[in-house]
């Protein structure tokens, strides 16, 4: 008895309320809207964006009633003034640092920062990435060769260094830092798209494709590319937690934001000198950092889940019905000794879509 | 295979050469060397320019530097031949990066051999409860140590870890609500580890939390915290503990030869405690690793003095188990010696700046705990934050194995689960971790920046940091080019490793 018979019976059972009648994309929304931690971490994500956007505004006066530059006149010693019993937000919620300007503001903007910084780290690297990959792994041959190696070079220079290049010329603003992030954290994204058009494009269905008489680019964009939407949905939201980390370690180091801008990272560092009397100034964006970055991290997680159909989470709860087929229960007890049912079933959901590649130098040729 | 080297290192070198040129430039437009001087009004302004720009050959044009630059590095092909430039302050680079490379070794390799160990461990574990609430819990924490800003953990560790445990340590009273606390997590955590039904969590809940209680009070009230140590009780309790767990792993608990020949070495090693004692009162570096080996040989010749059937296992039980308890028999003498740290210390032993007390006179146990004191935070930090992607890589790695048909068939002819995992299972699930493990050593040279800013760590990470932030652009190129030359050498190993240990997988050139 075969683990793929267990599964194959308890799927055919499954069509009826599960699978019927929806396509590929309504089966991943459904499967992503199945995943709890997922919908948790969008929502507050969600969340956080709105804050740091509406409470200080970008361009626009927010609702918030201090400024993230202006002085105000400290009020005991800066202490926040948040409570959560009974909920109320005084008048500095998140404190004052040590010359006054209030905290709250302040780390909205610095999230701001970061999270523009991490968006456009997703959609440089995500574009080049992808555009790298899949140009190398459809045409192959010089186009391959010239392609990547030069990821290699790219793969190799030290990511600091270009933060110290965007610190020391000063013209330099935020849209330059994450500009240059956006241009070499992409490296991975090419790796893995090219490793998915390699196996993509000996498939029959882009053979019937070219002798259907379809283009190139017909074939890349109709055919290849939805194929692999998976891969570069889940390493696009993985690169962007990378990018605030990654951004958030820059300006710590001073090579990153510039004052008189601010980010989360920013804000830490200025204030870590100060964690024995102001430890809530070290708190606060750090805590911002940790949300923003985990949120995204378990959306990445939950899109893998969706875009990946090996995963069969619910079989472990079918198996337990009183209905359940008693020829399925006689196999297992006679064939696989002590072994939980459910084991053998969550077993082929395996590695989510983790499955090493090897890449070797020439492709695998 | 000879021509695939060939072409691969023909490639690296020019990979090599493509980014240590566009590297030279970014470096060249991220700073001025000059800067510290054009600003001052020293009187001898002029001079100083003008040696500096001998000193760096900044009247060269930067791409034409480069090539300057680049005879001097080709030149370390020669052993003692190397010229990588001097610092602004006149010293070659090859000395810094001399200094510096072992001291990031010091500090990441025991960061990464614990990552790997205790990661894979995780992951192995999590793989065979998966959607248990343990599973769930792990995933949970890895995620949020994945999610952690690396220098927020680093200042919080030289917060809590250091100023404040220094403190605790200066006056160890243990409050009623840490005991509590203690108790609590570790009810949770044993009751999630174990899991079972909601009668057998709530027995271990209550189990695991009075137990962390009593060792708590107990070692507040002994005094521990002041004076450590293990002492022959206590080796032989966690002795036997470490021998059956070995003897479960490797040979299973039914084989009785290997259970008690590892037994018999736990009890040679207490013996050897009190025997070696004015031995190792006297100890260095190399008596240690000489000891080392004759608790693993002593251990393979009990296993082999048992003998009977399947002699091999008993051998490799005993000998696994031997040097454990030596490790066990070394932290207790090292315990002994904590008093006396403690007072050269000054009160403070958990140190925060650089790997060591500067001018530390004491025996081989004294500098020992000094490195470790030192070592052990940036360490924590470091793999807190590497573990997370160990344990995810291994629980893909080991799930993907557990499918896979060749378990299904050991299990129907009818093998131990142990065997099955261990044997079937574990070692297939290795083989992917090997490339990775590969990867990560090759990044390994290149420090870790940021734990080494934080803690003042004199390494790779804090040579090209400092590099930067001085405007000095030798350094920066040193470092970068020692870690770009051992990450393309590891890249290759990892991938010649795989083919090594997955024969499906073939090198062709």
């Amino acid at each position: 008895m075969s683990s793929e018979r267990l599964t194959d019976t308890l799927d055919s059972r499954e069509v009826p309320e599960d699978v019927k009648g929806l396509s590929q994309s309504a089966l991943v929304r459904k499967r992503f809207f199945g995943h709890t931690g997922a919908i948790v971490s969008l929502i507050v994500l969600a969340f956080v964006i709105t804050l740091a956007i509406s409470s200080v505004g970008v361009g626009f006066h927010g609702w918030w009633k201090y400024d993230w530059k202006g002085v105000t006149p400290l009020l005991n010693g800066g202490h926040p003034t948040l409570k959560l019993f009974p909920p109320s937000l005084g008048d500095h919620p998140f404190g004052q640092d040590a010359i006054g300007r209030d905290y709250f503001a302040m780390t909205m903007r610095g999230a701001q920062i970061s999270l523009m910084v991490t968006v456009m780290v997703g959609l440089i690297s995500g574009l080049v990435g992808v555009i790298v990959g899949s140009l190398s792994g459809f045409f192959r041959g010089w186009v391959e060769s010239v392609l990547m190696r030069f990821t290699d070079v790219v793969i190799i220079i030290p990511i600091l260094l270009l933060g110290a290049v965007v610190a020391f010329n000063s013209t330099a603003n935020v849209f330059v830092l994450g500009g240059l992030l956006g241009l070499t954290a992409w490296t991975g994204m090419a790796r893995l798209v090219r490793g998915d058009f390699l196996t993509l494009r000996e498939r029959e269905f882009v053979d019937a494709a070219r002798l259907a008489g379809a283009s190139n680019r017909r074939i890349i964009f109709k055919h290849i590319l939805p194929n692999a939407i998976g891969v570069i949905t889940v390493n696009t939201t993985l690169l962007m937690s990378s990018a605030i980390l990654l951004e958030t370690a820059l300006s710590y180091l001073g090579m990153g934001v510039r004052p008189p801008d601010t980010s989360l990272g920013r804000l830490i560092s200025e204030n870590q000198a100060a964690f024995q009397t102001r430890p809530w100034l070290f708190w606060w964006p750090g805590l911002f950092i940790v949300i923003i970055c985990l949120c995204i991290n378990f959306i990445g997680d939950g899109l893998r889940d969706a875009f990946d159909p090996r995963q069969k989470k619910l079989v472990l709860k079918r198996v337990k019905e009183p209905d359940f087929d008693p020829l399925l229960e006689a196999t297992q007890a006679s064939a696989l000794p002590g072994l939980p049912l459910s084991e053998i079933v969550a077993a082929p959901a395996a590695a989510g879509g983790q499955t090493t590649t090897i890449e070797f130098d020439e492709g695998g040729r | 295979m000879a021509s695939y080297l060939l072409r691969r290192l023909g490639v690296s070198l020019l990979i090599l050469l493509g980014a240590s040129f566009l590297v030279y430039m970014l470096v060249s437009v991220s700073g001025d060397p000059l800067a510290e001087y054009r600003t001052s009004n020293k009187p001898n302004k002029e001079q100083l320019m003008a040696a500096r720009i001998a000193l760096l050959h900044l009247n060269v044009p930067a791409p034409a530097r480069y090539f300057v630059w680049l005879s001097g590095a080709v030149k370390c092909v020669v052993p003692g031949k190397c010229d990588l430039g001097k610092t602004i302050s006149g010293q070659p680079v090859t000395a810094a990066l001399g200094s510096a490379i072992p001291s990031t070794l010091q500090l990441v390799t025991a960061a990464i051999l614990l990552a790997i160990v205790i990661g894979v461990a995780i992951g192995i574990v999590t793989a065979l409860r998966q959607y248990s609430g343990f599973d769930y819990t792990v995933t949970f924490f890895t995620f949020l140590f994945f999610s952690l800003p690396s220098f927020w953990v680093a200042v919080l560790l030289k917060e809590f870890g250091a100023i404040k445990f220094n403190d605790f340590l200066g006056d160890p009273k243990v409050s009623t609500t840490a005991i509590l606390v203690i108790a609590l997590l570790s009810g949770i955590v044993w009751a999630l580890i174990i899991g079972g039904t909601w009668r057998r969590r709530g027995l271990t809940f209550v189990i695991a939390a009075a137990a962390a209680a009593a060792v708590v009070v107990y070692l507040e009230a002994s005094k521990w915290f002041q004076y450590p140590g293990l002492g022959a009780p206590l080796v032989i309790v966690f002795g036997v503990a470490i021998a059956v767990g070995v003897t479960v792993l490797l040979a299973g608990l039914q084989h009785r030869k290997a259970l008690y020949s590892s037994l018999i070495t736990v009890a040679l090693g207490v013996v050897a405690m009190y025997a070696l004692r004015p031995v190792l009162d006297h100890a260095s570096f190399w008596l240690l690793v000489l000891l080392g080996l004759a608790a693993v040989a002593a251990g393979l010749l009990v296993g082999w003095l048992m003998g009977g059937y399947d002699r091999s296992q008993s051998m490799k039980a005993a000998a696994l188990t031997s040097f454990l308890v030596a490790g066990l028999v070394l932290l207790d003498r090292f315990m002994k010696s904590w008093p006396q740290y403690v007072s050269v210390a000054n009160g403070r032993p958990i140190g925060t700046i650089g790997a060591s007390i500067p001018n530390l006179d004491g025996d081989f146990w004294i500098t020992g705990l000094d490195k470790f004191s030192h070592l052990v935070l940036p360490t924590t930090a470091l793999l807190l934050i590497s573990l997370a992607s160990y344990t995810r890589y291994s629980r893909a790695s080991m799930l993907e194995v557990m499918g896979q048909d060749y378990v299904r068939t050991a299990r129907a002819k009818g093998l131990s689960e142990r065997v099955v995992v261990t044997r079937h299972a574990f070692r297939n699930a290795l083989i992917p971790l090997a490339t990775v493990v590969a990867f990560d050593i090759g990044q390994l040279l290149g420090g870790a920046v940021i734990t080494e800013n934080v803690f003042s760590i004199k390494g790779m990470g804090q040579l090209f940091i400092q590099g930067l932030q001085r405007q000095d652009p030798n350094p920066v190129m040193g470092t970068f080019i020692v870690v770009a030359i051992s990450a393309v050498v590891f890249n290759l190993i990892a991938d010649l490793a795989y083919s090594a240990l997955d024969p499906r997988v073939r090198v062709t050139a």
